[in-house]
C-alpha cells in the first residue's frame, strides 16, 4: 500500500485492557462525556529545520491511561510539552479538557512532573508543596499527598538535600496536587529503584482507577505493560502505531532470527532483513510461524538462533519505511 | 471494560468523568492573579534569602565603594553638595547592577531551569511571577541601599532632607526603568552564560560613562558628548538634581528627559517581544 505511508499503523482497534492495569471497573458505566480530554489534529512543531512532530493526530477520551512509546527523539517530548502549554504548535491544532492549553484556566485541570533535577534547592517539601497548592481552588491537603507518596517523614527537609528517589516521589506528587482531570508523566521512573516504581505505579493506578486520565512516556516497555490500556507508538515525529496494549507488544516485541542458508524462501511476518555471506538475520513479530515456514520449505539451513529484539531495534524497523508499507498491507487488510 | 480504543474512535464513548467534574465556570476554577503575585513574591523571597551570601553581596560593593573612594577624601567628604551627589550616584549604580544582574541574569538563569517550564504548566499567567520579581527586585535594591546610605551620613557631610527624599526615590525609580527592562530583554532573551556577559558589559561602561565613579566635569570632551546619550548619565541627572538642587553638579533639561524615556521605551518594547518569543529552552 505504496501511498498510505504518511498514515499511521493502525493495528487494529477494539477492546483494549488487559488485566494488568486493574483499571476502572467504572469505565464502563457509560457516563457520556462529549469533548476527549486530550485532542490533537494534524499537529507539527519544528525548531528552525528540525521537523520534530510531523502531522501527529491522537484523541484520548477521559479515563484512559495511554502509554507513549518510541525512541529518543521521537518527539514524545515535543507532544507533551506541546499538551502542557508550554510551546506553540507550528502547524495543526491542540485542545486540551475543551480548550487551548496556554489558557492558564484550561491548566487548572492539568498535572505535570517537573524533573528531578530542578526543584528550587532552598525550599522544603511541605513549601513546595504549598506553592503549587496555591495555583488550585481545591487543591489535595498536603499532609494526605505527602502520606500518599511516602514523603510524611520529609515535610522539613530542603529539596536539595533529599535523595534521588524521594527528588522522584515529590515531583510526581507535584502533578497530583491540583486533584487535575489529566495528567502528563514524561519517564516517571527513570533510575528508580524497583521499591519506588512499584509504589508509583500504585499511585498512578489508584489515579486512574478513581476515573483520571494519564498519559505516560517511558523508555521501558514493562512500564507501559503494566501501566497503559492503550499505546501509541511515536517516531520521528509520525504516530507509527496506536493500539491496545497487547496489539503494540505484539508488532514492538520483536524477535531476532539467525539463520545460516544458501538462499531463504519467502517468510511470514518479516519485519527486516539483513545479510552477511550466508548468514541471514530477520526480525520478525512472529518468529514460531516463522520457524515453521522454514522447516516446511524444505530448504537446508543451519545454525537456528532465536533472541529477543530489543525495543530500540523493534521501533527502528516500525521507522523502516519498507517494513511499514508491508505492515500497511498487513494490518490494513485487516482494520478495514 | 468496554473503553474503545485506537487514534480517532471518541465521540461517544463511554467513558466516566474525571475526579474533578467540568462543572463550574472557569473564573471559579481559578487563583485570583493578586493572590498568585502575592504568593510568587512570597516564594521568590524565601528562595533568596536563604542564600545569605546573595543578599549580603549586592549590598556591599555600593558602599564600600563610597568608604574606600570618597570617605578618605575631605575635598569630597566633607562638601554637602559632592559628597550627597557621589552617594546618590552609587545608588544609581546600585539599583542598576540589581536590574541587570537579578533581572538579566537570574531571569536567563531560571528560564534554563526545568523548574521553571514546570511553573509555566501551572494555571497561572505570566503576571504574577513578573509581579514577584519586580517587587524582590526593588526590596532587594532598597536593601542594598541601606549600608551606602549609613556610610553616607555617618562619615561624609552628605545630607538628604526630608523634603527631598520622596522626590529623590521618585527619580531614583524612573532612572532604573531602562535597566529594569533592559534586565528583563536579556534575561528573556540570552542564554545564562551571555546574559551574565551581557550584563557585565553594560554596567561598569554604562556607569562609568554615566558618571557614576567620578564626575562628568572631568570628562574629556568626546566622552562627555557620548555620556549624554547614555540611560545612567540622564539617570544620574536626574537623581543626583532631585537630591540636591539645580547646579553645575548636575541639572536636568529636556535632553535629559528624552534621553530618559527614550532609553526606557526602546528596552520596554525589546523586553516585550523578548518575552514574547521565549518558550523557554531554545533547545530540547
Amino acid at each position: 500500500m505504496p501511498g498510505s505511508s504518511e498514515a499511521p499503523v493502525v493495528v487494529g482497534r477494539g477492546p483494549g485492557s488487559t488485566g494488568s492495569t486493574g483499571s476502572s471497573g467504572s469505565a464502563g458505566n457509560g457516563v457520556p462525556v462529549g469533548a476527549p480530554v486530550v485532542r490533537a489534529e494534524h499537529l507539527g512543531r519544528r525548531y528552525g529545520d528540525v521537523v520534530a512532530l510531523d502531522g501527529v493526530s491522537i484523541e484520548i477520551p477521559a479515563g484512559q491511561l495511554v502509554g507513549l512509546l518510541g525512541p529518543n527523539g521521537a518527539g514524545k517530548t515535543t507532544l507533551l510539552q506541546l499538551l502542557a502549554g508550554l510551546r506553540r504548535p507550528t502547524s495543526g491544532s491542540v485542545e486540551v479538557l475543551g480548550g487551548d492549553p496556554r489558557r492558564p484556566s484550561v491548566r487548572s485541570g492539568l498535572g505535570v512532573t517537573p524533573q528531578d533535577t530542578g526543584l528550587p534547592a532552598t525550599l522544603r517539601v511541605s513549601e513546595v508543596i504549598e506553592f503549587v497548592a496555591s495555583h488550585f481552588t481545591d487543591p489535595e491537603p498536603t499532609g494526605e499527598l505527602l502520606e500518599r507518596f511516602g514523603l510524611g517523614g520529609l515535610t522539613g527537609r530542603q529539596t536539595g538535600g533529599l535523595s534521588g528517589g524521594q527528588r522522584r516521589r515529590l515531583v510526581l506528587a507535584l502533578a497530583f496536587v491540583g486533584r487535575p482531570r489529566l495528567v502528563l508523566l514524561d519517564e516517571p521512573t527513570t533510575g528508580l529503584d524497583v521499591e519506588s516504581r512499584l509504589s508509583l505505579w500504585q499511585a498512578v493506578r489508584d489515579y486512574h482507577a478513581e476515573g483520571g486520565t494519564v498519559l505516560l512516556t517511558s523508555h521501558y516497555l514493562e512500564e507501559i505493560e503494566a501501566l497503559a490500556e492503550r499505546v501509541v507508538v511515536l517516531g520521528t515525529g509520525h504516530v507509527l502505531a496506536d493500539g491496545s496494549l497487547d496489539e503494540v507488544r505484539s508488532r514492538v516485541g520483536l524477535r531476532r532470527v539467525r539463520v545460516t542458508a544458501e538462499r531463504l524462501p519467502e517468510l511470514p511476518g518479516v519485519r527486516r532483513t539483513s545479510r552477511e555471506d550466508d548468514r541471514y538475520e530477520l526480525l520478525t513479530s512472529d518468529a514460531d510461524a516463522l520457524v515453521r515456514a522454514l522447516v516446511l520449505d524444505g530448504a537446508p539451513f543451519a545454525d537456528l538462533e532465536i533472541t529477543n529484539a530489543s525495543l530500540e531495534e523493534a521501533f527502528l524497523s516500525l521507522t523502516d519505511p519498507a517494513a511499514r508499507a508491508v505492515d500497511d498491507g498487513r494490518e490494513g487488510g485487516e482494520s478495514r | 471494560m468496554s473503553t474503545p480504543v485506537g487514534p480517532v474512535t471518541s465521540a461517544g464513548t463511554a467513558v466516566p468523568a474525571g475526579p474533578v467534574t467540568s462543572a463550574g465556570s472557569e473564573r471559579a476554577r481559578t487563583v485570583p492573579g493578586w493572590r498568585l503575585a502575592l504568593v510568587q513574591a512570597r516564594y521568590q523571597f524565601t528562595e533568596t534569602v536563604r542564600v545569605p551570601i546573595a543578599v549580603i553581596g549586592t549590598g556591599l560593593f555600593p558602599g564600600l565603594a563610597l568608604l574606600f573612594f570618597i570617605v578618605p577624601f575631605p575635598e569630597v567628604a566633607n562638601d554637602p553638595l559632592q559628597a550627597t551627589g557621589s552617594a546618590v550616584q552609587l545608588s544609581i549604580f546600585a539599583v542598576m547592577s540589581v536590574c541587570l544582574f537579578t533581572f538579566g541574569a537570574g531571569i536567563a538563569e531560571d528560564r534554563a531551569l526545568s523548574w521553571d517550564g514546570y511553573l509555566r504548566t501551572l494555571p497561572a499567567g505570566p503576571i504574577p511571577r513578573l509581579f514577584g520579581r519586580v517587587a524582590n527586585g526593588l526590596f532587594f535594591s532598597i536593601l542594598s541601599l541601606l549600608p551606602l546610605v549609613l556610610i553616607a551620613a555617618l562619615l561624609t557631610d552628605a545630607s538628604l532632607p526630608a523634603s527631598r527624599m520622596v522626590l529623590t526615590l521618585g527619580a531614583l525609580i524612573a532612572a532604573a526603568l531602562p535597566f529594569l527592562f533592559g534586565g528583563f530583554a536579556i534575561g528573556y532573551w540570552a542564554t545564562p552564560k551571555a546574559a551574565l556577559a551581557v550584563a557585565q558589559l553594560l554596567l561598569i561602561p554604562l556607569a562609568f560613562a554615566g558618571g557614576l565613579f567620578m564626575p562628568p566635569t572631568v570628562f574629556p570632551a568626546w566622552l562627555g558628548a557620548i555620556s549624554r546619550f547614555t540611560p545612567s548619565r540622564a539617570g544620574r541627572e536626574l537623581v543626583v538634581t532631585a537630591a540636591t538642587g539645580t547646579s553645575e553638579f548636575a541639572s536636568v533639561d529636556l535632553g535629559v528627559i528624552l534621553v530618559l524615556v527614550g532609553w526606557t521605551a526602546l528596552a520596554a518594547v525589546l523586553a516585550v517581544r523578548a518575552y514574547i518569543r521565549d518558550e523557554g529552552r531554545r533547545f530540547s
